[in-house]
């Protein structure tokens, strides 16, 4: 018996910092690392297919997608400040703590989520209550296609073309009662599904299910978008299918994903990071490079676009993420630095 | 037992310190990997930053188990692979300072230094990392003889970062805290062995009304 091997490597074997396929497959992996060298780390994706060790069985299991009829809606595009974002990059980089925490896990472990059947209830102080299934959430409305901004608390951005439709139609359509005030929403809860939500720890601290509001006059900005696809398909599951909300001037956790209940309300809505720590994530939460996360500043985003790890830019944030000619109005007299 | 009289050679030395780099750089290859197959997400960016942290903290962790090991098995020899560990936590806390500096803030001095020094957080980090530099830098043998019995004082600083990346990686989570709290439990175990053993508790506990406790004539 090796006294030292034991205590002092036992707890570092290779396959436990290495994935079973690569452990297998290690010389071959080093072969190609030998042989790709350096070029590798400094072009971006150009060698990406060099390593083709994960991938075959990822696109087998990926969620199935379904192209959208659409008009293009190009009125807000003079707000956009950059190029779009690649698809790819749009539905790899997600927040979906239902999913897990990390900025990989909801597409690894969201593309079995099944959101067809799908309900969404619209509720509360309205005329008409409505049960939409999922051939409802993709017909009732004409779709348009809206390039918007899009800004994370984290201080990342993207520009994404959403498919979907005005929130505010559909609010017409079941009737706000005069008493109404604010909009509150409400994401799938179904542990068996959302990993996240099976215990707080796992989700991040969230109590479950994840909740959002708006104020109504928010919430009727032609801006405020329903959407229910993204470069021209159907929404994948980590980007909140079958149907979420985008609100392009507020800070992306705002822009609840994977609704089934929307209530119109006589009093401002709970909203679940402003209930996790209140000091750090507001109820307004509109984009504002004067008012700084505690732990990071808000000045300045690192924009997500085309190519490699150092082709990105850092940009200086707009107010309102670049929309406030259509919403500063919305906030008149109220000091926003106080209500972040 | 047979092999009570095994001791380190300074052959199998050699070969240890070669496992160790392996196993010090694999996880580097492996994020290369990761990344160049986007399994590090459509923005490996915080994931690289993230993932360099944690490995400078179980570096961290491993630097930390060495000389208890070392005790338990009277394995003297063991004691001469604490610098290459600890260069491992340093070259782990550069590429994390790195990244965080080339890949997020993508080299604006400015922000940089604002960001140290506005965000506490950021401020214990910098300060561990500034000690841990100081570690590696007088870590040479040459540094070390000229230094004398003040290198010893400097190097129990290790202990003082083994207390600050924890906190700064646990103030620096958005929520999810089980992870930094599983290494503030490693850390403050192999901190609390160090303790107990250390010539400061004896003293409290023969101040203290436990007079008769037996002590640990180890240390």
């Amino acid at each position: 018996m090796n006294i030292i091997k034991k205590a002092a490597w036992d707890k570092f074997k290779d396959c436990d910092v290495t994935p079973e396929e690569v452990y297998h497959d290690r010389r071959r992996i080093l072969k190609q690392m030998g042989f790709v060298g350096a070029g590798a780390l400094l072009s971006s994706q150009a060698n990406a297919g060099v390593f083709d060790l994960f991938s075959s069985e990822e696109e087998k299991a990926a969620f199935a997608r379904v192209a959208l009829p659409h008009a293009k809606q190009t009125e807000y595009d003079h707000l956009l400040y950059g190029e779009l974002t690649p698809e790819n990059k749009v539905i790899s980089h997600n927040n979906f703590y239902e999913f897990g925490t990390s900025k990989t896990d909801p597409v690894e472990n969201a593309q079995e989520l099944k959101v067809n059947p799908w309900q969404l209830v619209i509720e509360g102080e309205v005329d008409t209550p409505l049960t939409l299934d999922y051939d409802d959430i993709l017909k009732m409305f004409p779709l348009e296609e809206r390039i918007y901004n899009f800004r994370c608390v984290e201080a990342w951005s993207m520009v994404i073309p959403w498919v979907g439709f005005s929130l505010a139609n559909l609010l017409k359509k079941a009737g706000v009662k005069s008493n109404a005030t604010h909009v509150a929403f409400e994401t799938l809860y179904d542990p068996e599904q959302m990993p996240g939500q099976k215990n707080r720890y796992s989700g991040g601290g969230i109590n479950y299910p994840y909740v959002e509001g708006l104020t109504l006059a928010e919430a009727m900005t032609d801006l405020t978008f329903m959407s229910v696809g993204l470069y021209g398909k159907t929404l994948p599951p980590q980007n909140g299918a079958p149907i979420r909300l985008v609100v392009p001037w507020k800070y992306g956790f705002k822009s609840i994903k994977s609704i089934v209940r929307i209530r119109v309300t006589d009093n401002k809505p709970k909203s679940s990071w402003n209930l996790l720590a209140a000091s750090e994530y507001g109820f307004y939460a509109n984009v504002n490079p004067e008012v700084d996360h505690p732990r990071w500043s808000q000045a300045s985003e690192r924009r997500i676009a085309e190519g490699g790890l150092f082709s990105a830019k850092r940009i200086p944030t707009l107010p309102f993420n670049g929309y406030g000619d259509l919403v500063s109005g919305l906030y008149e007299g109220l000091d926003l630095k106080r209500n972040f | 037992m047979k092999n009570k009289q095994f001791r380190l050679t300074s052959r199998s030395l050699f070969w240890l310190k070669g496992l160790m780099h392996c196993i010090g750089l694999l996880p580097i290859i492996y994020l290369v990997l990761l990344v160049f197959n986007d399994k590090a997400g459509g923005d490996p960016v915080q994931y690289i930053i993230h993932y360099t942290g944690v490995g400078a903290l179980n570096a961290l962790i491993a630097t930390l188990l060495i000389s208890p090991i070392a005790r338990k098995f009277k394995q003297g020899m063991l004691l001469q692979t604490r610098r290459l560990v600890g260069l491992y936590v340093f070259a782990y806390a550069s590429l994390h300072i790195l990244a965080f500096f080339s890949l997020d803030l993508l080299f604006a001095w400015g922000l940089f230094f604002e960001e140290v020094l506005k965000r506490p957080y950021i401020l214990v980090g910098a300060a561990a990392y500034l000690l841990l530099a100081a570690l590696a830098f007088t870590s040479f043998k040459a540094v070390m003889r000229k230094m004398g019995r003040r290198w010893q004082k400097l190097h129990n600083a290790i202990y003082l970062i083994a207390l600050l990346i924890p906190i700064h990686f646990y103030w620096s989570v958005k929520s999810e805290i089980i992870e930094p709290i599983l290494y503030f439990i490693m850390v403050g175990l192999l901190l609390g062995i160090r303790l107990k053993a250390s010539r400061w508790w004896k003293q409290l506990s023969v101040k203290s009304k436990f007079k008769g406790r037996e002590i640990n004539p180890e240390s």
